[in-house]
């Protein structure tokens, strides 16, 4: 690429914050000390009010917009929905987003070394929850300055993080986006997450994720995870068409070798994310999708848990999602009408399942920008365009 | 400039008042209510282009079918429901009443009034199905399908035991008028209905 599109933030350079202070974690353990690994785009104005935190989801990291640099052949996660007036609009907003601690992009997780042994902390690394992000992202805001966020904004487990942040620090979130996700895993969705970790922990390289030790990686148990969780974030319909029963060649083989468009694709993928992504993170990224209920605590009264929040939400489901179908962000929605909070839902159609949401789509991106505006408006943003 | 039956309505409701609207459109009744009379609540529609506008201005909106019924909504939920303009076009409009009155104990309801002179004049004098500015569609493509006239409403919330408190008409901009006080469903081109729950 000689020249980045008009419409992107351009070249972006992560940055790191090393905290000393302990950090408490729900398992019972602490960390004593970490990094977080982060980017911003945009500019925080002078009264620190246009401040939008990014929460990623499972495989998701920091670098959510942008380039890093110009032989990047892929911009951000979520460069669609971030940059000069795209629905998170730079132009008004300053944009944080953070890879979570636990993660394998910068941030202190398994592969990075833990203090007291000077090995990478691998399988040792403490689990991680919702609740244990949410905090040590809050004291990234503390680092930069931001006393309160004027959204914070996520889709799937990264949606769980922004429901955590109205309950954990209501004070400190003006506005919560909600986007393909869901209060509480079903037994489904965590079975599927079973699946995974048992395509991981039974690869004999796994060596019970202390893989590094052995100079070895799970590659072959990380790309069946990543396959059948592919699976789970596509569509029947969007499969269907892309792939169809296509074959790769003229005619059957009859053999195991690839024979299929779509195992050929989910090979790919599998192999793609096998040589990129730590298996030790993806193992603690599902144990976190599954401990998140936050309605646990008040017996499964999801209405009753939501009782801190108090900024207005909007939940967003897309019509073929799946995996968090539209049916867990409307019992999200519902518990907050119950509730008596300011929340709006939309289902927007799709046919790309749960992966929709990190996709352009008209009617997408008209709801998140109508919404964007309205929170420009209440933070009394707009007229410095 | 807000629509003469939507001005009513805003004279109606009590100030700080919890409010569902139902097919609220753009938000235009809800942010002005919010705005006027603090009142805060919740609009239902499915009109994609009425959902965005709704979130723009700032007004909860629940993307939800109204044919669906209102169980995500809690018995006395709210103090007020209100529905302009679309009790016709329900699959059951008698149950949608039963439905509004059980989340609040009091509703507004508007319709265009089938009774209309206008509409009789087209149905009764030129053998055709009504075609007005209350009515604008055609036979074949009106999402209208169960229209009614003042008596009819008032037939079935008497059958209900409900308590009609308050009745008005909408004409074009005349609402008011001394005819259609008077013979409104004759003279009423919107009918404008504020019912409250019966005792017992």
């Amino acid at each position: 690429m000689t020249e980045l599109p008009q419409d992107s933030v351009g070249l972006v350079t992560p940055e790191t914050a090393h905290f000393d202070d302990p950090l408490p974690l729900a398992c019972g353990r602490t960390l004593p000390a970490y990094d977080l690994v982060y980017e911003t785009y945009g500019t925080l104005n002078a009264e620190r009010t246009n401040a939008i935190l990014i929460c990623h989801a499972l495989s998701g990291h920091h670098h959510a917009a942008g380039y890093h640099s110009l032989d990047e052949r892929k911009p951000g996660w979520w460069d669609a929905h971030i940059g000069p007036g795209k629905s998170i609009d730079t132009d008004r907003f300053f944009v944080v987003s953070v890879n979570n601690l636990g993660g394998c992009h910068g941030s202190t997780g398994p592969n990075t070394p833990n203090p007291e042994t000077g090995e990478p902390w691998g399988p040792d690394f403490p689990m991680m929850t919702v609740l244990d992000w949410v905090h040590s992202q809050a004291r990234l805001a503390d680092r930069l300055g931001i006393e309160r966020f004027a959204a914070v904004v996520g889709g799937s487990l990264g949606g769980m993080q922004v429901l955590q942040w109205t309950l954990s620090y209501p004070e400190r979130i003006a506005h919560a986006a909600v986007i393909a996700a869901t209060p509480k895993l079903s037994a489904q969705n965590i079975a599927f997450n079973e699946v995974a970790r048992q395509a991981i922990r039974s690869d004999p390289d796994f060596h019970d994720g202390h893989y590094a030790e052995h100079g070895t990686l799970p590659r072959r148990g990380l790309k069946l995870a990543r396959m059948v969780g592919h699976i789970t974030y596509l569509s029947e319909d969007a499969m269907g068409s892309k792939f169809g029963r296509d074959l790769r060649s003229e005619d059957f083989n009859f053999g195991y070798d690839v024979e299929f468009q779509v195992e050929s694709y989910l090979r790919y993928q599998g192999d793609t994310f096998s040589t990129s992504f730590d298996a030790n993170t993806y193992l603690l990224m599902t144990k976190a999708l599954d401990y998140f209920d936050p309605a646990a605590a008040r017996g499964g009264d999801l209405a009753a848990a939501l009782a801190p929040a108090s900024c207005p939400f909007l939940v967003v489901s897309f019509s073929s999602d799946w995996r968090f179908p539209p049916s867990r962000s409307k019992e999200l929605a519902n518990a907050l009408i119950r509730a008596g909070k300011p929340v709006s839902y939309v289902n927007i159609d799709s046919p790309h399942g749960h992966d929709a949401f990190l996709l352009p789509e008209p009617r997408y991106q008209a709801v998140f920008a109508a919404f964007m505006a309205r929170v420009a408006h209440d933070q009394g943003l707009e007229d410095r365009r | 400039m807000m629509r003469a039956d939507l001005q009513l309505i805003h004279d109606w409701v009590p100030q700080g008042a919890r409010v569902l609207d139902l097919g609220c459109g753009d938000g235009t009744l809800l942010a002005a209510l919010a705005q006027a009379k603090g009142v805060t609540g919740y609009g239902l529609e499915i009109d994609p282009d009425g959902i965005t506008a709704c979130l723009a201005r700032g007004v909860n909106v629940i993307e939800q079918n109204l044919d669906e019924g209102l169980s995500n909504f809690e018995d006395d939920a709210c103090d007020l429901v209100v529905m302009t303009q679309a009790l016709q076009a329900l699959r059951r409009p008698d149950r949608m009443l039963d439905e509004m009155l059980r989340v609040a104990g009091e509703c507004i309801i508007t319709f265009p009034n089938f009774a209309y002179w206008r509409h009789r004049v087209h149905l009764g004098l030129r053998g055709y199905m009504p075609v007005s500015k209350s009515l604008p569609h055609a036979w074949y493509d009106t999402p209208n399908i169960h229209l009614s006239t003042f008596n009819d409403f008032e037939h079935l919330c008497r059958d209900k035991g409900l308590i009609i408190v308050d009745r008005a008409v909408g004409v074009g901009g005349h609402e008011g008028h001394w005819t259609s006080r008077l013979w409104p469903n004759l003279f009423g081109e919107i009918a404008i209905f504020r019912v409250a729950r019966g005792e017992g």
